[in-house]
C-alpha cells in the first residue's frame, strides 16, 4: 500500500515538474499577485492636505498645530468652525485627516489631561493609516518638548477613520493572497489533474485496477495537500519578508487553520472533478464556480460589511471569507482559538460536508 | 472464460446495446469486429466493470461481474481506446507507475513483457507522448499485462496505426495467448479478422453474428462473383443498372457482385462486352468476413 | 512548366536537422485518383501540408493546379478541396449551417448557394435531417457530408487525409463511389489511406518511407514489381525497412 502511494506520489510530482503552466500557477502567480498588491500601494506620503478643527485658541494649540505643519508631510487644508464640518471636507476630498485639539487646551495640557483627536478619511485605508502615523509621531515629540509638568503622556491621541473602519491595507492583502492561492493551488489543480486523468484514458485502467476509490481520491489529494502547503509558506515568508507583514500569533495555530482550509479547498476540487470530463471544464468551473465569487465576496477586496444582504449572506458560505478573518485574527491581531472558534467551527463543518459528498460522489465505475 | 448473456445498455438518447450474448471460452483470442459507433467500447467497458449493464448478466472466470467486480478488476488488464498512457513521463516512468499501482514490479512480471519491452527499450527514457502510435501501442499493452492479468481485454488498439506495426501487434497477440491469456480485442478493421480464433460482428449495437473467421463467411446466401474490368466506376453503374444484379460494391482491384438467382454470368460477361467494356470478366468468388457483413448490415 | 494537377521535383522540408521530406518528385494526372501512403511519420502529413499551402518548402520546386507554392500558395487554396478526419465541419452546426459557412467561406453568391445546398442534401439523401446538428449523425454520414462540402467551389483538386478510418464498410464504400464520380467530372483526388483495399481503388499509388518516395506506379505494377498478391503485401514490404517513427 505504501509503495503504491509513493509511486502517486512522485507520479504526480513528476507531472507537475514537466509542465511549465502549471509550476507558473503554481509559483509566479502568488508572487505576482503579492508584489501587485503590495506595491500599487504605497507606502509613503507626503504632501498630504490636513485640515485643523482647533476648539481651544489658545498659545499652546497654536504651537501644537506650526509644529505639525513645520514638517513637509502636511499641506495646511485650512481651519474648520465645527465638528460638522469635517464630513463636508472629507466628502469634497479636500483634506485627508482632520486634526482636531479639544477645548481648553492649554490648562488641560498643563494638568496632563489634554485631547487631540486624529480623524482620518480612511477610504484610502493606506494613506489614512500613513498619515495619522506620522501626525501621532510628531505630537509625541511636541509634547516631550514642551510638558513642563514633566508628564510623557499630556496629550491623549484619538484615532478615527471615517470611511472604513476596518483599515484594510496592505497588511491586510496578505491573508487574501495566501487564501486565493491555496484556493488556486488546491481546488483548480486537483479538479484539472484529475480531468487530465479521464482524457488520457488512465482514468478508466485505474478504476478497473484492485486500486479502492479512496485511494485513487487519496493519491490525488495528498500531493496537492503537501505542494499547498509548501505554496502557503512560500507567501507567507514572500509577505513577511519581502512587506514586513507581522505575525503576532501562533505558528501552530497558524499551519493548523491551513491544513484545514487546504482540505476544504481539496474536498471542492474533487466534487468538480466529478462533474467534469475534459481539463477545459475542470478549468472554467474552478474560475467561475470557484476563484471568481472567492475574489469577490470573500472580503478579500470588498469589505463585506458594505455589501447588499444577499451577497452578505452568499459571502458566509465562502470558506475563503472566514479563513481570511482567521488568518488576519492570527497573523495581525495576534488572537488565538479562543476568539476565532466560531469561524474555525464553520470551516470544519464545511470540510467535512465537502469531504463526504466528494468521497461518495467518486465513482467506482464511469457512470 | 467469459460468459456474457442478453446484454442491454441505453444511453440517455442512444441504444448502445441490443441483447448481446458472447461466450469466450479460456485461451481463446476473440475479435469484436465492427466500425465505429457499433457498440464495441460499451461492451468492453461493461465487461471491465466501469459501467453496469440495464439488463442480462454477465460472468468471469464463473463470478458475477457486476457483484465481484473485485475479482474482475484483479484479473482483467484493460487497455482503452486512447491507449491511457501519461504524455508526460517517459517510457520507464509510466511501466512503473502502472506496476505499482497493481502493487507488483516490473521485474516480478519481466518474462511476460519481455519480448514487448525489449523493442521499447531504446525509448525506455523518452517521453510516452514522443513516441509513434505503434510504440505507444506497445506501451500500452505491456502496462496492461503488468500483473500477470487471465483476461486481456483491448478496445481497437490497432486504430491509427500504420500497417506494419499492426502486423507487429498481432504478432504479439498471438504469442499472449499461447502463454494461455484469455483475449477480447475489437477492432474495425475487417482484414483483421483471419487473426483471430473466433469474431463477432457487431453493428448499430447489436450483435450480428459469431463464428471461425474461415467459415463465418458461408453464411452468405447469394452467388457472389468477382467483376474486372478496364473502367472500373462505369462498370460499376452499368452492373448496377441490371435486373438480375441484387448489389455491386467496389473490393479493391475488382466489384463484387452480389447475383439474383436468375443470373448467368456467362450472359452477363457478354453482354457487358457488348456494351463496349471488352475486357469485362465475371468469375464466381468466395465470400469474405466484409462482404457477410455488408450483407447482414442491411 | 507541365500540365500535372500536382507537380514536384526534388521537393524537400527540414525542421532542423531533421529531413521530414526528401527530395520527392510527383506529377499527379488532371483526373486520377492519387493515392498518398505511407507509414506514421514517413512524411505524409508535411508533404500533404506543402502541397495545399500551410508550410513553405525547404528546397524544390511544387506546383499545384499550375500555381507556384512558393509564391501563389492564396491561388492554391482558391482551387482545391481539402478534407481530414481530424478537422472537418463543425459539430455545433446543423447540415444546412455548415454548407451555408463553407460556401461563405469560399465566396459563394447566395443565389447559387442556396441551389448547391439543395443539391447537395437532396444527393446525399439528408432532406430529413438539414436542421440536425452535425453532432448527432453517424460518422460515416458526417464524411460524406464533409466530402461533399469540400466540393462546394468546383476546386479541381480535392486532398483528402484519411478519410475513411472507423467507417462502416458500406458507407466506406459509399464515400469510394463518391470519389469515382468526383473523379469522373475531372476533379483530381489526393488521398492517403490507412485500409489497403482502398489503395488498389486509386488509379496510381505512391508509398513513402522515412520521407523518401520509396515507389509510385499503378497497383498493377507494384504488385508485379514486388511480386505480392495484395497492395498490402507491397506495402509491408517496403515499410518494414523504415525505420524512422513519429
Amino acid at each position: 500500500m505504501m509503495r503504491t502511494f509513493r509511486a502517486f506520489l512522485r507520479k504526480e510530482f513528476l507531472h507537475i515538474l514537466r509542465d511549465q503552466r502549471t509550476l507558473l500557477v503554481l509559483f509566479g502567480m502568488p508572487v505576482m499577485q503579492i508584489i501587485l498588491f503590495g506595491y500599487a500601494i504605497n507606502t509613503e506620503v507626503k504632501e498630504a492636505k490636513v485640515a485643523v478643527l482647533d476648539l481651544s485658541h489658545d498659545v499652546r494649540s497654536t504651537s501644537l498645530i506650526d509644529a505639525l505643519f513645520a514638517s513637509h508631510y502636511f499641506v495646511d487644508a485650512g481651519h474648520l468652525r465645527a465638528p460638522r464640518d469635517i464630513e463636508e471636507i472629507f466628502k469634497a476630498g479636500e483634506a485627508k485627516m482632520v486634526v482636531e485639539v479639544g477645548p481648553d487646551f492649554a490648562r488641560r495640557f498643563a494638568e496632563g489631561r489634554a485631547q487631540v483627536a486624529l480623524i482620518a478619511d480612511a477610504s484610502d485605508p493606506n494613506v489614512a493609516n500613513i498619515v495619522a502615523g506620522y501626525a501621532g509621531q510628531m505630537i509625541t515629540r511636541w509634547t516631550a518638548a514642551h510638558s513642563t509638568a514633566g508628564i510623557p503622556e499630556a496629550i491623549t491621541v484619538e484615532h478615527r477613520m471615517h470611511y472604513n473602519p476596518e483599515m484594510k491595507s496592505v497588511f491586510l492583502f496578505v491573508p487574501g493572497v495566501i487564501t486565493i492561492v491555496l484556493m488556486l493551488v488546491s481546488a483548480m489543480l486537483t479538479s484539472i489533474s484529475i480531468a487530465r486523468e479521464k482524457e488520457y484514458g488512465s482514468m478508466e485502467v485505474m478504476l478497473v485496477s484492485p486500486l479502492r476509490p479512496g485511494m485513487i481520491v487519496l493519491g490525488k489529494a495528498v500531493p496537492y495537500l503537501l505542494l499547498s502547503l509548501v505554496n502557503a509558506a512560500f507567501v507567507f515568508a514572500v509577505g513577511r519578508f519581502l512587506f514586513h507583514v507581522p505575525m503576532n500569533g501562533s505558528y501552530p495555530l497558524l499551519a493548523a487553520e491551513a491544513l484545514l482550509f487546504i482540505l476544504t479547498a481539496l474536498s471542492l476540487g474533487l466534487l468538480f472533478s466529478s462533474a467534469a470530463r475534459t481539463q477545459q471544464t475542470a478549468l472554467m468551473l474552478s474560475l467561475f464556480v470557484l476563484m471568481m465569487p472567492t475574489i469577490l465576496l470573500s472580503g478579500f477586496i470588498f469589505p463585506t460589511s458594505s455589501m447588499p444582504w444577499p451577497l452578505r449572506i452568499l459571502s458566509n458560505i465562502m470558506p475563503a471569507k472566514h479563513f481570511i478573518i482567521i488568518l488576519r485574527g492570527v497573523m495581525l491581531k495576534g488572537v488565538g482559538i479562543d476568539v476565532l472558534w466560531p469561524q474555525t467551527l464553520v470551516l470544519t463543518g464545511m470540510c467535512v460536508l465537502l469531504l463526504v459528498v466528494s468521497i461518495r460522489k467518486f465513482k467506482v465505475r464511469l457512470q | 472464460m467469459i460468459a456474457i448473456e442478453g446484454i442491454s445498455k441505453r444511453y440517455d438518447e442512444v441504444q448502445a446495446l441490443r441483447d448481446v450474448s458472447i461466450d469466450v471460452p479460456e485461451g481463446e483470442l476473440f475479435g469484436l469486429i465492427g466500425p465505429d459507433g457499433a457498440g464495441k467500447t460499451t461492451l468492453f467497458r461493461l465487461l471491465v466493470t466501469l459501467l453496469l449493464p440495464d439488463t442480462g448478466r454477465m460472468t468471469f472466470d464463473g463470478r458475477d461481474v457486476v457483484t465481484d467486480y473485485r475479482y474482475v478488476r484483479r484479473h482483467v488488464g484493460y487497455m482503452p481506446g486512447s491507449f491511457s498512457l501519461y504524455q508526460d513521463l517517459s517510457v520507464r516512468e509510466n511501466l512503473e507507475f502502472f506496476a505499482s499501482v497493481f502493487q507488483t514490479t516490473v521485474e516480478a512480471n519481466y518474462d511476460l513483457i519481455k519480448d514487448i519491452y525489449v523493442m521499447l527499450e531504446p525509448f525506455a527514457e523518452r517521453r510516452a507522448g514522443a513516441l509513434s502510435g505503434g510504440m505507444k501501442q506497445k506501451l500500452a499493452l505491456s502496462c496492461a499485462l503488468i500483473h500477470k492479468p487471465k483476461v486481456l481485454v483491448l478496445d481497437e488498439p490497432t486504430t491509427g496505426v500504420d500497417a506494419v506495426s499492426r502486423r507487429e501487434f498481432w504478432a504479439m497477440l498471438r504469442k499472449l495467448k499461447d502463454e494461455g491469456i484469455t483475449i477480447l480485442v475489437s477492432t474495425p478493421y475487417m482484414d483483421e479478422a483471419a487473426q483471430c480464433d473466433r469474431v463477432g460482428l457487431i453493428q448499430d449495437g447489436q450483435l450480428l453474428r459469431t463464428g471461425d473467421p474461415a467459415t463465418i463467411a458461408q453464411a452468405f446466401d447469394r452467388p457472389l462473383y468477382a467483376a474486372t474490368g478496364e473502367d472500373a466506376y462505369r462498370l460499376l453503374q452499368a452492373l448496377r443498372q441490371r435486373e438480375d444484379v441484387e448489389e455491386v460494391h467496389p473490393f479493391g482491384t475488382a466489384l463484387h457482385v452480389t447475383a439474383r438467382s436468375d443470373m448467368d454470368p456467362d450472359n452477363v460477361q457478354r453482354q457487358l462486352r457488348e456494351q463496349g467494356f471488352t475486357g469485362a470478366h465475371l468469375a464466381p468468388i468466395r465470400p469474405g468476413i466484409e462482404d457477410l457483413f455488408m450483407r447482414l448490415m442491411r | 512548366m507541365s500540365d500535372a494537377a500536382i507537380h514536384a521535383r526534388g521537393l524537400t522540408k527540414r525542421f532542423g536537422d531533421f529531413t521530414a521530406v526528401d527530395h520527392i518528385d510527383l506529377d499527379v494526372r488532371p483526373g486520377e485518383i492519387f493515392g498518398f501512403l505511407g507509414a506514421n511519420g514517413a512524411g505524409k502529413t508535411t508533404a500533404i501540408k506543402m502541397f495545399i499551402g500551410l508550410l513553405k518548402p525547404t528546397e524544390g520546386e511544387a506546383s499545384v493546379a499550375g500555381f507556384d507554392v512558393y509564391r501563389k500558395s492564396a491561388s492554391i487554396r482558391r482551387h482545391i478541396g481539402y478534407m481530414s478526419q481530424r478537422f472537418s465541419l463543425y459539430n455545433d452546426l446543423t447540415v444546412l449551417e455548415n454548407i451555408r459557412f463553407y460556401g461563405g467561406v469560399y465566396g459563394l453568391r447566395r443565389k447559387e448557394l442556396e441551389q448547391r445546398g439543395d443539391e447537395m442534401i437532396a444527393h446525399l439523401g439528408l432532406e430529413q435531417h438539414k436542421d440536425t446538428r452535425l453532432s448527432e449523425l453517424p460518422l460515416g454520414w458526417k464524411q460524406k457530408l464533409a466530402f461533399s462540402v469540400a466540393l462546394i467551389h468546383d476546386p479541381r483538386i480535392v486532398f483528402l487525409d484519411e478519410p475513411t478510418g472507423g467507417v462502416d464498410p458500406i458507407t466506406r464504400r459509399q464515400f469510394w463511389e463518391m470519389i469515382y464520380a468526383a473523379a469522373d467530372r475531372g476533379i483530381t483526388v489526393f488521398v492517403t489511406t490507412h485500409y489497403m483495399d482502398e489503395a488498389e481503388y486509386c488509379h496510381r499509388v505512391s508509398i513513402m518511407v522515412d520521407g523518401v518516395m520509396a515507389a509510385c506506379a499503378t497497383p498493377e505494377e507494384l504488385k508485379r514489381q514486388f511480386s505480392a498478391a495484395s497492395m498490402d503485401e507491397v506495402f509491408y514490404q517496403l515499410a518494414r525497412a523504415g525505420q524512422r517513427t513519429e
